[in-house]
């Protein structure tokens, strides 16, 4: 007997409905079929995850997806989330699997923050008739200025990057998604002036031709890492931990280890690619500094170190420490962070808000007169421009998104990556759903979200009286909390709306 | 209501500033005459001016001019100055009663030379060492603010219109070859005689029509470099950018204009590229130091003075220069006023530092 009910219910307005088929053709779960002797459509609930695939196709508007509202007995302490996994496990003796960022209905500290606009004493300054800038640099900043043996200055900047937008796309790596959104982002960085980000799986050699956009990663499993990889890229960054899962590696089943993937990786076809907790050979931050200037050495000091950690609970200890690694950026990722594939339980428990973690360790940084040592780039659920805005007048140097990028490309947010069946063409490597996500409309998609958000950022920059995105970076006077504690403005660093 | 420091309070204002490029004498009168035309740019919360070369029979010694709230602070503060600094006079600051000017805190002036012993013993170098000190001061001993520490320099400032505060300092009694000028508008009741305009350190003031939106960003950052931002203003975060810049970074008054009055992107694509090298240089490593938001500034030090838009050019400011004389001021007639015949008259760009020093 099978005790769980099904989440969600597929309604079909029969009327509308012509049996086209295109419902059937399309759901890689195999939802819907044709029943030969009624020749009418069906579907089997069971294996919906709400990815609005079929939804989108419907030629006649008959389809939509509605939650189940058949019900427990209702329960403030036991959700239908909480018995309903523990039928899952007491059927299969499994740790539970799930995809994307944490769902669970926590404070979310971008919602509690507003942004200021200049009356009066100052103009605003209109983006349509003056010039605004978002161009940043990342890296080390140089704050005693070099000179030469007649007393020249020097102009010669430390190893970094130039962003024309401080946004970034955020580690994915090929085998979690599809060679065309590898492309899609690839294609689009180049074209914006910013960076996309391996992920942990190689980079496949028909992309090494965007390499200036490429930053290549280096995690605990070192899949598909070799000289050619570490110079192919604009910078190199070493994961030591994600947001979504603190504490643990990736893990890619090896249904999705096909041959491109295997090759980008350096191992076996079908076999599991499953990184290690910490990487081994760094149990300590001493063991960090190795293995950054074993990264400087390897490619000659060209190119600038980025060590991305997750946001836990003593980071800015840690990202201090990171900063006197020789680091050259440290990238935080939160709590809400996405992942094709994380234990249920660490997704939704482990870590801390990205909002709180940047402002301490920024705050901690500057205290300690280290913050140019290195930038700081921030990830875990940047869902809008008005969140970047927000980050950077905490004191992020730049973002990193992935989730949004996703959704951009399709994603309906089902969270059902690892099962490897994205009606979507993204967190597949079935050849005929990766089919789906055509790279030349995907890298376009992504072109125009960063496009309206650099336009949204500069309304409002100008709004504020600021025409330089580096004006506001750290500018927390231009940020007020709304619903906040005491202590929770504290940490942030601002004052609450009214003061 | 809180006092200034303990919230931001953004002013408009008046500034204005005569430089003498031979070094000869500007009598002190002059300053007020120029900034008294321009009435209307404050309201009465504060005036100020500095005055360079105005101390010559003293000036191997710096010049402290302090507010006390009480004689307890002043007994503080002079403990802390005699364990560090060799004083050879003090006094009050003569000051004349008048009616406009009220509430005035006790301020008194020093010279001093920092003690041999105690500098060899802090391993910094002699202007560090003042600067720190002063920093110390203000920040540390209750009631005590040290609003003007540079050698054969003063500033004199007070809540009032700049013309009352003046003749309350009685500037006619000094002569000096340049003089810098400031009359507030800000939006709040300040209250607090420290909160008035130049702010100084070490011999760097700087006087500022402007409310700056770059400010927390700036404050952040150079407060990471030992400064304290005590009073939450613009003119205080500027005055320490330019010490960080000029005296700890050895960089010249033009290329700290191209930091934080940075000229845009666009502009920097179209110059040859030596320039566009250096400019971007800049534009990395010093990024937290722009500063944006409207401003027009003048900045005094020894032998030098000068004067700066921001980049938009949302403050009125203008230069004129005959022979041996150069003035700034945010209105033209502040600049008739004392000289009617005037070569050569012009408003800087947004972002053009103009540089006057004295000649050899």
């Amino acid at each position: 007997m099978e005790y769980l009910l099904n989440e969600y219910e597929v309604e079909r307005d029969d009327y509308r409905c012509i049996r086209c088929g295109v419902c059937a053709r399309q759901c890689a779960n195999g939802v819907h079929s044709l029943n030969e002797v009624t020749k009418r459509m069906e579907a089997d609930n069971s294996q919906c995850v709400n990815c609005h695939r079929c939804v989108s196709l419907c030629p006649s508007g008959a389809l939509k997806i509605v939650k189940n509202r058949h019900t427990f007995r209702d329960n403030a302490n036991w959700s239908r989330d909480n018995i309903t996994e523990i039928y899952k496990q007491a059927a299969t003796g499994g740790v539970l699997l799930s995809s994307m960022g944490n769902p669970k209905d926590y404070p979310g500290y971008f919602d509690r923050m507003l942004i200021n606009a200049s009356q009066v004493t100052n103009p605003s300054i209109d983006p349509l008739r003056e010039p605004m800038e978002t161009k940043t640099f990342l890296g080390k900043k140089i704050t005693d200025i070099v000179r030469d043996s007649e007393g020249r200055i020097v102009y010669k900047s430390k190893p970094g990057l130039e962003l024309s937008v401080p946004i970034m796309f955020s580690a994915m790596s090929y085998g979690s998604i599809s060679y065309n959104a590898h492309e899609s982002l690839a294609r689009a960085s180049r074209d914006l002036g910013i960076y996309y980000n391996t992920g942990e799986g190689g980079l496949h050699k028909d992309f090494y031709q965007y390499g200036a956009n490429t930053i290549v990663q280096v995690a605990s499993g070192r899949f598909g890492v070799h000289k050619d990889y570490l110079e192919a890229g604009a910078a190199i960054e070493i994961k030591m931990g994600q947001g979504a899962k603190p504490g643990i590696g990736g893990h890619l089943p090896g249904a999705k280890i096909i041959k491109d993937i295997s090759e980008t990786r350096m191992i076996p076809e079908g076999s599991d690619a499953i990184s290690p907790a910490p990487h081994h050979d760094i149990y300590s931050i001493e063991d960090l500094r190795q293995l950054v200037y074993s990264l400087k050495e390897a490619t000659n000091y060209k190119k600038p170190v980025i060590v991305k950690i997750a946001a836990v609970h003593n980071v800015a200890a840690i990202a201090s420490g990171v900063a006197r690694s020789g680091a050259d950026i440290i990238a935080i990722d939160g709590y809400r962070g996405g992942t094709g594939a994380a234990p249920t339980r660490i997704r939704d428990n482990v870590g801390i808000p990205i909002e709180l973690a940047l402002a301490s360790v920024d705050e901690r940084l500057r205290q300690e007169g280290i913050r140019e040592e290195v930038s700081i780039v921030v990830g875990g659920s940047i869902r809008s421009s008005a969140d970047i805005v927000k980050a950077i007048a905490l004191g992020a140097d730049a973002v990193y998104i992935a989730t949004s990028a996703l959704i951009a490309l399709g994603c309906h947010l089902c969270r059902n990556c690892q099962m490897g069946k994205c009606n979507w063409g993204i967190a597949t490597q079935d050849p005929e759903l990766v089919k789906r996500l055509n790279p030349n409309i995907g890298y376009k998609r992504l072109v125009n979200l960063i496009t309206a958000w650099k336009h949204e950022i500069e309304e409002m920059m100008g709004g504020m009286g600021i025409n330089s995105i580096e004006a506001l970076k750290g500018n927390r006077f231009m940020l007020r909390g709304i619903g906040l504690n005491q202590k929770e403005l504290d940490i942030l660093g601002i004052k609450h709306a009214g003061e | 209501m809180l006092r200034e420091g303990e919230v931001r309070i953004p002013s408009g204002c008046a500034i204005s500033g005569i430089f003498h490029k031979k070094g000869g004498n500007i009598n002190g009168s002059d300053i007020i005459k120029s900034i008294s035309v321009m009435h209307d740019r404050s309201n009465g919360l504060g005036g100020g001016f500095a005055g360079y070369g105005i101390y010559p029979e003293y000036k191997n010694y710096y010049a402290f001019h302090v507010f006390y709230d009480d004689k307890a602070s002043k007994a503080a503060c002079e403990l802390f100055l005699e364990d560090h600094f060799d004083i050879v006079n003090l006094s009050r600051i003569p000051t004349k009663k008048i009616d406009k000017i009220r509430n005035e805190p006790l301020i008194w002036r020093y010279f001093v030379a920092p003690l041999p012993t105690k500098l060899a013993s802090r391993q910094l170098d002699e202007r560090e060492y003042v600067a720190q000190c002063v920093i110390n001061v203000n920040s540390k001993i209750n009631g005590a603010y040290i609003f003007s520490s540079g050698k054969n320099m003063g500033i004199f400032k007070a809540v009032g219109f700049p013309e009352d505060v003046g003749e309350f300092y009685m500037l006619d009694n000094y002569e000096g070859y340049c003089w810098t000028g400031h009359g507030r508008y800000p939006t709040n009741t300040p209250g607090w005689w420290g909160g008035a305009h130049p702010f100084g350190i070490l011999d760097y003031s700087v006087v500022h029509n402007g409310e700056i939106s770059s400010y927390d960003a700036n404050r952040r950052y150079i407060e990471s470099y030992g400064y304290k931002c005590n009073l939450l203003t613009d003119t205080e975060v500027i005055s320490y950018i330019i010490d960080f810049l000029n005296r700890r970074q050895r960089l010249s008054f033009q290329d700290i204009a191209s930091i934080i009055a940075a000229p845009f992107w666009s502009t920097i694509s179209k110059l040859d590229e030596k320039l566009q090298q250096k400019l971007i240089y800049f534009r990395n490593n010093y990024a937290s130091l722009l500063i944006t938001g409207p401003f027009s500034i003048l900045v005094g030090s020894e032998g030098k003075l000068m004067a700066l838009n921001d980049r938009l050019k949302l403050r009125s400011m203008i230069v004129a220069e005959n022979d041996e004389m150069a003035y700034v001021a945010s209105e033209e007639c502040a600049i008739r006023i004392l000289e009617p015949q005037i070569n050569r008259l012009y408003a800087p760009r947004g972002g053009e530092a103009v540089v006057f020093s004295l000649e050899e």
